[in-house]
């Protein structure tokens, strides 16, 4: 059976963007940056059961511009997409469909995202002692 | 000859060809994830720019590094599932599609057990 020349639904950019379809995409797209995040985490635990030499390249590259850039997003990727999965597994149990609920519990995983974002930032360089 | 009608045979299967287990496991290992992943930032911010020594032995506490394998496990678990959606939605031709299925789940293995080894390692005092 041919399936190719199927019609397919309405193309996705005759659709004016809501939040809840940006949150919903968003969500898939954090989940694929976070899982080419734990690069960086097992790259970090290898380094440091390979020695100090190793451990040393991993932690001037996470330090770097581009290490901290990277780190930022993906700190805000792990926010989202954990807050969000949350507001995902309030759905599972059949809580917030509402059209207003599902607003109201979306502005607040944004909210959400940005403010333990900053807040682990702010944590991070206070641990470092400001550099 | 099957007597189960087509109905009866379709239901339940998705278009990853399998019942519920796939949707429960991402579920259940979402749930995980969330005091780990809760756990693993606060203790990674208070590691921000550790050196080796204080990095092993933060990795190598009992308690880390229990907590360490026990997130790993369950992020590349939870990781292999949501690639493999992403993959069935927007792949459609079925030799590229079983390709990139089969690249997913042996990295996230391989990172899996790397992983692991790395913790295993220093927590067991091992070079």
């Amino acid at each position: 059976m041919a399936t190719d020349n199927r019609p397919l639904s309405p193309h996705l950019q005759v659709y004016k963007p809501q939040l809840t379809s940006v949150l919903s995409i968003l969500h898939r797209l954090t989940g694929v940056a976070l899982a080419i995040g734990t690069l960086l985490l097992v790259w970090w635990l290898i380094a440091a059961a390979s020695g100090p030499g190793a451990y040393d390249a991993a932690q001037s590259f996470i330090g770097s511009f581009l290490g901290r850039l990277l780190l930022l997003g993906w700190t805000f990727a792990l926010f989202y997409h954990l807050s969000n999965g949350i507001r995902h597994l309030a759905w599972d149990i059949g809580w917030g469909f509402e059209l207003g609920t599902a607003y109201t519990t979306g502005w607040l995983v944004v909210i959400v995202s940005i403010v333990l974002t900053l807040v682990s930032w702010i944590g991070g360089y206070a641990a470092r002692g400001g550099g | 000859m099957s007597m189960r009608s087509p109905l009866g045979r379709a239901r339940g299967l998705g278009s990853a060809k399998s019942g519920t287990q796939h949707w429960w496991a991402q579920r259940l290992t979402a749930i995980a994830l969330v005091p780990l992943t809760i756990w693993f930032v606060i203790a990674m911010v208070a590691a921000t720019g550790s050196d080796y020594t204080t990095a092993r032995a933060f990795i190598g506490n009992p308690v880390t590094a229990v907590l360490l394998v026990l997130l790993i496990v369950a992020t590349f678990h939870h990781a292999q599932l949501g690639l493999q959606v992403v993959i069935e939605d927007y792949v459609h031709t079925k030799s590229v599609e079983i390709a990139l299925l089969l690249a997913i789940k042996g990295a996230a293995i391989v990172l899996a057990l790397a992983a692991i080894f790395a913790v295993l390692s220093i927590a067991f005092g091992g070079a």
